[in-house]
């Protein structure tokens, strides 16, 4: 045995707040989730860690520490953690966002407010009034690779991470001020990622693993098991919804009133705000007020999930809509697009809309062959759609010609979705070479500018510009060398398919490809590359419309999708298939939200269902040919190749979807997820 | 003069009570200057949680991006991403 670490070996004086996932995080919030201090918040989380030399002796030495724990009171539900006689989490946690201060504290950490218009009037003059209440489950990324890293504290200071994340930098930062230690004494490695979805946009083993290496001298590997995974990485939210839509005769909504609680897990920070922000953006709709609260239980702390908080207030907002267009007789997606936000439509939290590619989405649904054909016997068909902002932010990329003429592309950001594929096809266009003869590599924090993390659907957009940014200094500089070796202006050259094309008709010169400027840079000025960092703004949001069909067996509860579309506005597609993935993967785990996918704990709060086994994902088998539809009739101004984040819109429809078909073939509004085959046998048995 | 509005109490709670006002700034930059001279503390709320939409678009930590005299300015919370 090496080493023994706890939260006293942590930096826990730092109050400052990190972008990570889908909100600031509180650096000492992540240390004392690492490793706790005093106070253990949920079953699960760590108090301590060993290094050895072998796990057995690792097994060993835990053995021998000994924790004195005092059971106390707690809750793990969100309604249950708001109610005024719940246990607290912290004796200190006074609400913010409320005007006045309240004088007790309790578990609700912040309430965030929206609104716009008048809705009490809106709803006291309203032909329909929609109202429910809806619930989410907790769920996991699921992503295939649990937790991962090496860590080796070097003699002189130097310290190295190996680690599967989705930003190296956001764990050097995390790390290094955990461990007090300077950034540049740091280099974070970004190894091959296996899934990530979110849940890797912060640490759990990197900081225990290094201070365990500066205390053994040794380098240090740990590796969670999926069970440990479940117990004590985030998941995303459950959640609680009250939703109330009016409507005037024609199905035009007029109101809305949301109350949105979203499970934090045990500490604050989850996504109701964003769930709050993007519950009506695909509504043009007057009359708003929508109240998010985030609330503490004893939970693992959640995490990004893909659109972070969306597709829980989507669940609701499209099950209240599809409620509507029944009342109303009336087809859901003709509703929608009634109602459906278009160019200069504002949106709730104050952003303009700046096209009509909800609608073109909503159309091209309507148009498809599936929502054209009819509903097969015995089964229903399911409609909704989802919104997510996308994100732009830092980002930093290199291109580096090779003396060949071929070109390699140096990425900030860890790929999750095939954005190298996606990286080199835009610089193999930019700098007019094949793709064959452009490849993409992630480099480590030491070896390329600043970048933020792999998420937001931010990496075709910010980093694919700072790529794209590069490509065109190189460019330049080659018409600069063509101009050097033609002794002519560099303004008469032009570059395109490849080569510098010489303009000065004094010149009788042949074209110069990239591979001859390339083989006589040493003579023209040397290496030929350049490095752009930016700080992209200008990431348009996306759209997409799901259709689903479904069967039920009656027997068994079990629902079978039997086919699946999903349509998106996805601005220019850069990589048409890798597109289609993601929308399909989205799609994947947004049925698996609506059908399965649930946190089981026992009386004591204990987690119950760690595992594959028992908590129950989709798999290939469970699901038809998800088709898709790229709607490609917006694409991005603000992107040289038009491209806009298309990695998060496919996870806000499903649940919706799913939801809506369930619902119409059980004969009673479905308002509880996961959708389970006991809880759809139940409904099915009681009627409406 | 920029009209600026905000739908964070986070905000409103400094401006006293205030989610609309006027501000003559010509870049980010100069707003949040402002607002802080206005409200002390809100510059730095804006600067480090804050997103702002102008004329509907939404800008985060861009302390160049100008601001016409009649644009709409909106403060909003920051977004990212999973």
């Amino acid at each position: 045995m090496k080493a023994v670490v706890t939260s006293a070996d942590f930096n826990l004086a730092d109050n400052e707040s990190i972008e990570a996932g889908e909100s600031a995080t509180a650096v000492r919030d992540v240390a004392l989730n690492c490793l706790a201090d005093g106070k253990v918040l949920y079953a699960g989380h760590a108090v301590a860690a060993v290094a050895a030399t072998r796990p057995e002796i690792a097994d060993e030495a835990l053995e021998l520490i000994r924790v004195e724990y005092e059971v106390l009171p707690h809750v793990i539900d969100v309604d249950e953690a708001m109610q005024p006689d719940a246990p607290l989490l912290y004796d200190d946690m006074i609400t913010q966002g409320v005007t006045p201060a309240p004088t007790r504290p309790s578990n609700v950490a912040k309430k965030t407010v929206f609104g716009r218009g008048d809705v009490q009037f809106a709803f006291a003059s309203a032909a329909h009034v929609i109202e429910r209440t809806y619930r989410t489950a907790a769920v996991h990324q699921g992503y295939i690779e649990p937790h991962a890293c090496v860590a080796s504290y070097g003699a002189d200071g130097q310290s190295t991470v190996w680690c599967s994340s989705q930003g190296q930098f956001l764990v050097r930062a995390l790390t290094a001020k955990i461990l007090n230690l300077p950034l540049s004494d740091l280099k974070v490695i970004p190894a091959e990622i296996g899934g990530g979805f979110g849940g890797k946009t912060t640490v759990y083993l990197e900081p225990v693993a290094l201070a365990l290496s500066r205390k053994s001298g040794r380098p240090v590997r740990m590796v969670m098991s999926r069970e440990e995974v479940f117990h004590a990485s985030g998941p995303t939210s459950g959640s609680s919804i009250d939703v109330k839509i009016a409507a005037d005769e024609s199905g035009r909504m007029t109101a809305a009133e949301m109350n949105l609680r979203y499970q934090a897990g045990a500490f604050p920070g989850s996504p109701a705000h964003l769930g709050a922000m993007t519950a009506f953006a695909c509504y043009d709709v007057e009359n708003l007020a929508l109240n998010a609260y985030d609330v503490v239980s004893n939970r693992p702390k959640v995490a990004a999930y893909r659109a972070p908080g969306a597709p829980m207030s989507a669940f609701a907002v499209e099950s209240a809509i599809d409620e509507l267009a029944r009342e109303l007789d009336m087809d859901p997606l003709e509703l929608r697009i009634l109602n459906g936000v278009r160019k200069g439509s504002v949106t709730v939290y104050g952003a303009k809309v700046h096209s009509d590619g909800f609608i073109d989405t909503l159309k091209a649904i309507r148009d498809s062959d599936h929502y054209k054909s009819d509903v097969p016997d015995g089964q229903a068909r399911g409609v909704a759609a989802g919104f997510w902002f996308n994100i732009g932010g830092e980002s930093s990329a290199a291109v580096h010609v090779d003396e060949t003429g071929g070109a390699t592309v140096v990425s900030s950001n860890p790929d999750i979705g095939g954005s190298r594929a996606s990286m080199a096809m835009m610089a193999a266009e930019t700098l007019g070479l094949p793709i064959e003869r452009v490849r993409c590599t992630v480099a480590d924090t030491t070896s390329i500018g600043f970048s933020g993390s792999t998420g937001g659907s931010r990496v075709t957009f910010a980093t694919g510009m700072a790529v794209t940014q590069a490509a065109e200094k190189v460019v330049e500089d080659l018409k600069r060398r063509a101009a050097e070796i033609w002794e002519c202006d560099a303004g008469h050259v032009d570059w395109r398919d490849g080569a510098a094309h010489c303009l000065d008709p004094s010149k009788d010169v042949k074209p110069l490809k990239l591979q001859s400027l390339a083989a006589k840079s040493a003579k023209t000025g040397g290496p030929i590359a350049a490095e752009v960092s930016i700080n992209a703004q200008g990431a348009a949001p996306g759209f997409g419309v799901h259709i689903c069909d479904l069967e039920i067996d009656r027997e068994t509860g079990r629902t079978t999708i039997t086919r699946y579309t999903a349509a998106q506005d996805v601005g220019r597609a850069i990589h048409p298939s890798y597109v289609e993935g993601q929308l399909q993967g989205g799609v994947a785990q947004g049925v698996g939200w609506a059908l399965n996918e649930e946190y089981i704990y026992n009386m004591n709060g204990v987690l119950e269902n760690a595992g594959f086994l028992d908590y129950r994902m989709p798999v290939a088998s469970d699901l038809p040919m998800i088709d898709t539809i790229l709607v490609e009739t917006a694409p991005n101004p603000r992107h040289p190749y038009g491209a806009k984040g298309v990695g998060e819109v496919p996870i806000v429809p499903p649940l919706a979807a799913v939801a809506n078909a369930v619902s119409a073939i059980v004969g009673k509004r479905m308002t509880s997820l996961p959708l389970s085959p006991a809880v759809v046998t139940a409904a099915m048995e009681q009627g409406d | 003069m920029a009209r600026v509005q905000t739908i964070s109490t986070r905000v409103r709670d400094l401006t006293g009570g205030l989610a609309e006002f006027e501000v003559e700034a010509g870049s980010v930059r100069a707003l949040i200057r402002e607002l802080d001279e206005r409200w002390p503390g809100l510059g730095a709320v804006v600067e480090d949680d804050m997103a702002i939409a102008i004329d509907g678009e939404i800008f985060q930590d861009a302390f160049a991006e100008p601001i016409a005299h009649s644009s709409e300015v909106v403060l909003i919370p920051k977004i990212s991403g999973g």
